[in-house]
């Protein structure tokens, strides 16, 4: 591909993307008409609560949403369409250039496999190396991300292994072939509290180091705070609101987001008592809902929610918020 | 590893040790002899007879004697087959039984294996439906049903392969008994493939090796396979059971000199002996398949190996 | 990932009308039941409309081929017998072995299964044991060894057949018990001084019914299959009485001049197993039974 056509595109383009899964003769929406852009070397933060429809916006991607699943609109990566792409082209940049790091790295790798022949394997793939470089390339990218011993590493398999040893391996996995964006499906929500944030240092390292592009998914704003350059909350399958993260935590406009940003402790604050928790449920996948899908939940929700969806509004880039009655303009 | 391997060796000798014996007291404690059925012997030959086979002596020194003789790999003469021992008769049999038993059991494995993995890559689409159809009527259809139909397609009407018979080195005598033998143990391997197969596409780490950009076969095989093949893997001794069984009524459709027809042979000729040596090999084999086994299984999940 | 919940557990009362409706909507299941009931009325009625009888030798028609000379709808063997009542008549010995070793299996393993599971603890460990080991063994060779000892006899052969179909039966019964053992029913039963055996008899049974039917009709083909296996090594059944194992091995033996004689009860056979088996693979489904 020619250097321009980068420039021209947006590293991951994802225009008008519906999914929805096919239980029981019905068809139950899990992403509802969502448009996103991901830059060059950009880090976007997507929040939102489970079942928002966050993970299978990017699973569809990755072209590997469940078998019952089916997906409408366009993803387009560096150009080019690939929802729903034969996975021979798909592989193409699957693996190489678009990655993905999930959320358990307990069970994320392959058991009877060795962590060598697991990260070797993706450098024999895809850039078509000999198995013996592929391990030398294994063992230096293991450095990269701090693991110790790399070269006992090498030959251990995943239970040897600690959970944060274990991500660290996945992060390595995902950076193998110098992606060009890389999707982090709530990377630290399986580990322990004080692995968690050197999970999160990582990751601020090897984006400066690599200079992708990074998707972060979470459901915590906090997590998603410290790395994101802009955010966009999900709910219900829509996006609420898309804005940066400067402008989002100075004032949020949806009030979910608000609502979300109460429940973050603030360490320099006094103490509270009892963490801020978020009333009622989210819609279940299959519920119609005719108006603002919040409503119920909404503190500032009126007749016209319950009726009249609101659309995304504001240019695409800035501040974006599906809301009649935004908090702040 | 080895060490875990020798204690289960260590436990099997025993087990062993338990069948013999009770089978041999088994048979002593059954009413009439075993030369009831032929013509009444005057009793002075009867008499000789039972001294010739040492059937005179306490039930003590005959149990002695004869875990001696097994010791050394003598089972004993035959009642019947006169002029043979036991042993010899193994000798015989045993080459073509298991000759018969490992092709069928290789080509239950080669061909169940992809067949329920074909099934689940197309899971709930007609190729899965119409596998495991066929798997239905491979595990429910009896071989001495299969085989005389076979026979009757391939031997008589379209006069491809011989329908009964046996020449040493001869593969086309072997061809239809080895397919009707392999038929259920296939499909047993393809409906346990099928759906184990089916629960490890779901797991995380296929779905990470998918990530990863891999290209089918490679996820199919070396991340997929091993982990889907854990319970054909536990079937293996079932396997092996059933193979012997079907060893009995396809030896004897196709006329195959194994020890499966002489099994038949001696239990309708009531063969005292022969029937002991023939039960003391099979639960040998069966014991043995158990060991393999469990050395399969440290192969195929890393975690059984640290455990041990 | 999303995954899509179930809708809430459906009321106990509708749970024999959802099977049924289950059971219904599943082609295989139906196809099978309608073979099983046709197959099961011409073993019970075909011979009353066919003047030939089991035993009579028709000199003037040996192995005929089917036609309707002399009535030999099916043809005839080599001593001139009737195929069509003697491949009805074993049909009808296949069947009522299958039920009656069947009824004998599923009544030994229920119970064997209720007190190991109610009674728990050592005895418990103990009888599950037993099952282990003789599961292990590969059964035909017992019996192989049992008709060696005491002779062909039909007792020996429903015990020993009987023998093989309630392991099976007796584990999922147990493991059903252990289950149902801990809530709060058979606590009420217990402290209302109801014994033992009226709690297995009156609580128990009465809740591990719906797996005991489904297995039970998996053993019935299995039990078939295994009589026609001994009966065709001429270990079972005895001439001159009929099984569709004698047939068939008398069948195979003259298939090269009079295939039918292979044809037809090898036909009766595998259809009769293939069905029960769908049938049975149908209800297992249709009442959401777990393997094992």
């Amino acid at each position: 591909m020619a250097p321009t056509s980068i420039r021209m595109h947006p590293t991951l383009a994802i225009d008008e993307l519906s999914v929805g899964f096919a239980h029981r003769g019905a068809n139950i929406a899990a992403v509802q008409r969502i448009s996103l852009a991901v830059s060059p070397g950009e880090c976007l933060g997507i929040v939102g609560e489970s079942g928002s429809g966050k993970t299978q916006v990017f699973m569809a991607a990755m072209g590997l949403l469940a078998s019952n699943a089916k997906a409408e609109g366009s993803i387009r990566f560096e150009g080019d369409e690939i929802l729903a792409a034969p996975a021979p082209r798909l592989n193409r940049v699957r693996g190489s250039k678009l990655t993905m790091i999930f959320q358990d790295p307990m069970t994320s790798l392959t058991p009877h496999l060795k962590i060598g022949t697991q990260l070797a394997e993706v450098l024999v793939c895809h850039a078509g190396m000999t198995w013996r470089d592929a391990r030398l390339a294994a063992r230096a990218m293991l450095e990269r991300v701090r693991v110790p011993e790399p070269m006992r590493r090498l030959n251990q398999y995943p239970h040897e292994l600690s959970g944060g040893l274990r991500q660290r391996v996945m992060i390595g996995m995902s950076l193998l072939c110098k992606p060009s964006l890389v999707i982090a499906d709530e990377p630290t929500t399986a580990l322990d509290v004080t692995v968690q944030a050197q999970i999160m240092d990582l990751l601020r390292a090897v984006r400066e180091e690599f200079g992708m592009a990074l998707v972060l998914i979470s459901h915590d704003l906090a997590v998603v705070a410290g790395l994101a350059d802009r955010i966009l909350v999900m709910y219900a399958g829509r996006v609420v609101e898309s804005a940066s993260a400067i402008e989002l935590f100075r004032h949020a406009q949806h009030p979910y987001t608000a609502e979300l940003l109460k429940c973050i402790p603030d360490i320099s604050g006094p103490r509270l008592t009892r963490l801020p928790t978020l009333p009622g449920q989210p819609p279940k996948a299959g519920d119609i809902i005719e108006g603002c899908a919040f409503a119920a939940r909404c503190p500032r929700a009126a007749e016209r929610c319950r009726v009249e969806r609101p659309v995304l509004q504001g240019s695409a880039g800035a501040c974006q918020v599906a809301c009649h009655f935004p908090l702040s303009p | 590893m080895f060490r875990y391997f020798l204690k289960r060796l260590a436990a099997a000798i025993p087990t062993l040790f338990i069948i013999v014996t009770i089978t041999f007291f088994l048979i002593r404690a059954a009413p009439g002899g075993p030369f009831d059925q032929e013509q009444t012997l005057p009793p002075e030959i009867m008499a000789n007879l039972q001294s010739a086979y040492g059937l005179d002596q306490p039930i003590l020194t005959q149990y002695g004697r004869y875990l001696r003789a097994l010791a050394h790999g003598d089972f004993g003469p035959s009642f019947k087959y006169k002029d043979f021992s036991v042993t010899e008769l193994i000798g015989q049999g045993f080459p073509v039984t298991l000759q018969l038993g490992v092709i069928a059991m290789g080509l239950a494995l080669l061909l169940g294996i992809p067949l329920g993995t074909f099934a689940a890559l197309h899971h709930n689409r007609t190729a899965d439906y119409a596998t495991m159809s066929l798997a239905v009527a491979g595990i429910t259809i009896p071989s001495f049903v299969v085989l005389p139909f076979l026979g009757l397609l391939f031997g008589i009407y379209l006069r491809w392969l011989p329908v009964a018979g046996w020449e040493p080195g001869s593969v086309r005598y072997l061809i239809l008994p080895v397919v009707a033998l392999a038929l259920p143990p296939l499909s047993v391997i393809a409906r346990l493939t099928r759906s184990s197969m089916l629960e490890v596409l779901r797991s995380h780490y296929v779905r990470t090796a998918f990530a990863k950009g891999l290209p089918l076969h490679r996820v199919i095989m070396r991340h997929a396979l091993r982990p889907a093949l854990m319970p054909v893997a536990s079937y293996l001794v079932p396997a092996v059971a059933s193979i012997m069984t079907g060893s009995l009524v396809v030896e004897s459709i196709a006329g195959l000199p194994g020890i499966g027809r002489y099994l038949v042979q001696g239990a309708l000729n009531r063969d005292y002996t022969l029937v002991m040596g023939m039960v003391i090999i099979y639960s040998a084999l069966l014991i043995g398949m158990g060991l393999l086994v469990d050395l399969l299984y440290a192969w195929l999940d890393p975690r059984v190996r640290l455990e041990q | 990932m999303s995954t899509v919940m179930a809708g809430p557990p459906p009321p106990a009362g509708g749970l024999w009308r959802d099977a049924a409706r289950r059971l219904k909507s599943n082609p295989g299941a139906r196809i099978a039941l309608a073979v099983i009931c046709v197959i099961v009325a011409l073993a019970l009625f075909g011979p009353w409309f066919n003047p030939n009888s089991i035993e009579t030798l028709d000199w003037s028609h040996v192995a005929a081929p089917p036609g309707l000379q002399g009535a030999h709808w099916f043809g005839t063997d080599r001593l001139g017998r009737d195929l069509f009542v003697r491949t009805l008549e074993g049909t009808r010995v296949s069947l009522s072995v299958g039920l009656v070793a069947s009824l004998v299996s599923l009544i030994v393993g229920v119970s064997y299964g209720a007190v190991a599971g109610y009674i728990g603890g050592r005895t418990d460990e103990l009888m599950m044991r037993i099952i282990e080991i003789l599961s292990g063994l590969p059964l035909i060779f017992f019996v192989i060894f049992l008709t060696v000892i005491f002779g062909r006899n039909e007792y020996l052969l429903f015990f020993s057949i009987g023998a093989v179909g309630w392991l099976t039966m007796a584990r999922i019964v147990r493991g059903q018990t252990l289950s149902i053992r801990q809530r709060e029913f058979i606590e009420a039963a217990v402290a209302s001084g109801a014994g033992t055996g009226r709690i297995i008899v009156k609580h128990v049974i009465p809740n591990v019914i719906g797996p005991v039917i489904v297995y039970a009709t998996l053993t019935v083909p299995q039990i078939i299959m295994f009589e026609s296996f001994l009966s065709f090594l001429g270990l079972g059944i005895q001439e001159p009485q009929a099984s569709l194992g004698t047939l068939i091995a008398a069948g195979a033996g003259e298939m090269e001049a009079a295939s039918w004689m292979l044809l037809i009860p090898g036909g009766f056979l595998a259809a009769l197993l293939l069905c029960l088996n769908i049938f049975g693979d149908g209800l297992r489904d249709a009442l959401d039974v777990k393997e094992r």
